[in-house]
């Protein structure tokens, strides 16, 4: 393996015997005995912060291909609300949006009573629903950006061939310009998955129990400040990691 | 502001935003002050570790080179929140025991230099990437010149490559630069006052959650918008002199 | 610009960074979330409220010079053995599970623990009760401690703030919140709380309610809780204790 080979060169070598004395010193001297008590929470919240991750990135994305084609090739009365919709995302931080849509919503609930007997309320009440909704505009509003720029990236030529063909609109898009487009945009959704994951803790502030509030309960209860955060930092790593070997895998077999 | 206000039958919210003492609106202003500095702070503060850091990554040792590597792959492996937890306390503890071992009394650390030294630390992660590209785009003929007419490499970075990278280094340092304003807001979770945290006291305190976070949201996009502007009239000036990148393509 | 101004603003950052070191103050760290009557932010941009007077009157008795410090509440412990401000004057209950990473002066108020539900709901403050019912509680309290002990059978909702617990108490979606009994007084007496009442106090466990609020010290700073401890003492003997909670509360909020 070339990364094995890579790896075995004197400074490196020296670098990862530092780096292992620094990981026992931290696993002898640093106070670990809260982790049996808090695994079982922390697995839940592992995978809370998993399935938010999951679920956002597929139904902002699935989103995202709208707002782009819109953008890049939408009439006005489209283009612009997508437009604003993006820029009003990007412009401002997630975690206010978050807080508006969890605390501002819930603060017009009284309002209206009839709310409260509705089908909805059950949902309404729990925390995750905000939590999806506000991480999947998020998601949506930075890839449909990039999608825009992925629509108007696939030759002319190609769609022009297709239309020559005879083929239908609806069949040249399916067919031709979304593929090209996702393609197109393959090597950065990786990384914008990984800003998501990223995004996800934010959603601990609205009640949701995920592994960063798994963490702060930890540093809560038992006033250890440091060993929790650096665990949860390592976790965060670790999902990082297998996000960025999964997109590199799935874009090898992605013909190029 | 508030002409709109009124005319949209919000007068309510008109007052509750107004900036004498019966409204908050002094108080977001105030937020959004803090915000503004420590964001500016942490993107000079990141932009000076992201120039030595992608001298240190393309010219550097091995042991540089590797160790640039580990920082600039943590740092954008985990959360925002989480490095700002970590960088936060872990900062100051250190510091002061720095200071005391050293025989100095304690350091004060003020918020806004707290913001801006976790934040930098973060922004400065993504700046050597986004400086290291543009040097590369960099022709390498000019710096070589600049080498052969005998210039000290510090001149030969001040006068050479930076001016030249500059036009590759502002798309990317334009995003940074809104990256660093919307993660202010992530400073209210560590309790320092910028504009989240005096919009969170201000709904909490009026009830009115949705008029003061529509505000704050209206502020930031604000910031964003006159960004942009400038960041482009930035762009065309760091151009100036090139041939347009327009020409024979349309 | 040469190595030498470069230095030269490097050196200049650096001693910016470092601050004006002030030795004689004395930072009292209070929550930087609002917490009405006790403390909290008004329109000017101004701490007020009945323990910012509390703090103000001690300093002058002890003869300190304090200045007030908000850090978020989450992180409060950390911030003082951090050494970011040197005493916690923010209504924390003198715990012995607190105590163990902190030092705490004598009490200075002390008031129960209550449940607050809506009106209409027929529930008092026992965990039979309050089983299958959403109890939000704010986090890092003592009343987390008590509600993940006792209301085990509740589903327990952690808020960042005691006004995003009661907010979403207004909104509905929690049925009960587990706080203060003043905080909770001043809460259902307002516009935002008269959808509910007190339903009253929760069994008393001292070892996780406590012995009453005092001023958190770091351990082994035995001069700066000496001083805390004449200054709650003078004003309790001067009468300015029962001045001030005469002009915020009916009754007494301080007993031995």
């Amino acid at each position: 393996m070339t990364t094995l080979k890579s790896l075995m060169i004197p400074h490196r070598i020296v670098m990862m015997l530092l780096f292992a004395a620094l990981a026992l010193w931290c696993a002898l001297s640093l106070r670990w005995d809260w982790i049996p008590k808090y695994a079982p929470l922390a697995l839940e919240g592992l995978w809370t912060t998993i399935w938010i991750l999951a679920v956002t990135t597929v139904l902002g994305f699935l989103l995202a291909v709208p707002l782009g084609l819109a953008q890049a090739i939408g009439p006005w009365y489209l283009s612009i609300p997508a437009r604003t919709f993006c820029t009003i995302i990007r412009g401002t931080p997630l975690l206010l949006q978050i807080w508006l849509l969890y605390y501002g919503l819930g603060s017009l609930f009284p309002q209206f009573p009839w709310i409260r007997s509705s089908e909805l309320w059950p949902y309404l009440r729990q925390a995750w629903p905000y939590a999806v909704l506000a991480l999947t505009f998020s998601y949506a509003g930075y890839e449909g950006e990039v999608m825009r720029g992925a629509f108007s990236g696939v030759a002319k030529g190609q769609l022009e061939a297709a239309k020559s063909f005879g083929m239908r609109r609806f069949t040249m898009f399916r067919r031709i310009w979304l593929p090209q487009a996702i393609r197109n945009v393959l090597p950065t959704l990786g990384g914008e998955t990984i800003l998501q994951l990223k995004a996800t803790p934010l959603v601990a502030t609205i009640t949701v129990i995920d592994i960063y509030a798994v963490s702060s309960r930890v540093r809560s209860d038992t006033f250890i400040v440091y060993e929790p955060l650096l665990l949860l930092a390592v976790v965060y790593m670790v999902i990082a990691g297998v996000i960025t070997l999964a997109f590199k895998r799935f874009e090898n077999q992605v013909p190029r | 502001m508030e002409l709109i206000l009124e005319t949209l039958g919000l007068a309510e919210s008109a007052q509750l935003l107004s900036l004498s003492p019966p409204g908050w609106g002094a108080n977001l202003l105030r937020g959004l002050a803090n915000s503004l500095k420590i964001a500016f702070g942490a993107f000079g503060f990141g932009l000076l570790i992201g120039l030595f850091g992608a001298y240190g990554k393309l010219y550097g040792g091995p042991v540089l080179r590797d160790l640039l590597a580990i920082y600039t792959t943590v740092i954008r492996a985990v959360p925002e929140l989480v490095l700002i937890l970590i960088l936060y306390y872990v900062g100051t503890d250190l510091i002061n025991k720095a200071s005391s071992a050293m025989g100095y009394g304690r350091v004060e650390i003020s918020g806004i230099v707290a913001g801006i030294w976790v934040l930098g630390i973060v922004q400065g992660a993504y700046s050597i990437e986004v400086l290291r590209g543009a040097i590369l785009a960099v022709p390498p003929g000019q710096i070589e010149a600049a080498r052969a007419f005998g210039m000290p490499p510090l001149m030969t970075m001040w006068r050479v490559t930076i001016p030249a990278m500059m036009s590759f280094a502002t798309p990317g340092l334009a995003n940074l630069w809104l990256i660093a304003t919307k993660d202010t807001a992530l400073l209210a979770i560590v309790g320092f006052s910028e504009l989240t945290l005096e919009t969170r006291q201000a709904a909490s305190s009026t009830r009115a959650y949705f008029t003061f976070f529509l505000a704050a949201g209206g502020l930031y996009l604000m910031v964003t918008l006159c960004s942009g502007v400038v960041f482009a009239w930035i762009e065309k000036w760091a151009r100036r002199g090139q041939p347009s990148l327009r020409e024979g393509r349309s | 610009m040469t190595l030498k101004t470069i230095l030269a603003a490097t050196v200049a950052a650096a001693t910016l960074a470092a601050g004006a070191a002030t030795a004689e103050q004395v930072k009292i760290g209070i929550a930087a979330e609002a917490y009405p009557p006790f403390a909290s932010v008004d329109s000017s941009g101004t701490w007020v409220g009945w323990e910012i007077e509390v703090i103000d009157a001690v300093c002058a008795a002890a003869k300190l010079d304090c200045v007030i410090t908000p850090v978020a509440w989450d992180g409060i412990i950390p911030s003082l053995t951090g050494q970011q401000i040197d005493a916690i004057m923010a209504s924390m209950s003198i715990t012995a599970e607190r105590a163990k990473t902190i030092d705490f002066s004598n009490a200075y108020y002390n008031t129960p623990a209550v449940i607050v539900a809506d009106k209409s709901l027929d529930i008092d403050a026992t965990p039979e009760s309050l089983a299958g019912k959403i109890i939000g509680i704010q986090a890092s309290t003592i009343h987390q401690a008590y509600a993940q002990e006792y209301f085990k059978d509740s589903e327990i909702r952690v808020y960042q703030t005691q006004d995003e617990a009661n907010q979403d108490l207004f909104a509905g979606r929690i049925d009960a919140t587990q706080a203060d009994s003043i905080a909770m007084a001043d809460f259902v007496g307002s516009d935002a709380g008269a959808c509910c009442e007190i339903k009253g106090p929760v069994a008393n466990d001292e070892a996780i309610l406590g012995k009453g609020v005092g001023a958190g010290t770091r351990q082994g700073d035995d001069a700066l809780q000496a001083a805390l401890n004449a200054g709650i003492a003078a004003i309790l003997a001067d009468g300015t204790h029962e001045k001030i909670t005469a002009r915020y509360f009916n009754a007494s909020i301080y007993s031995e």
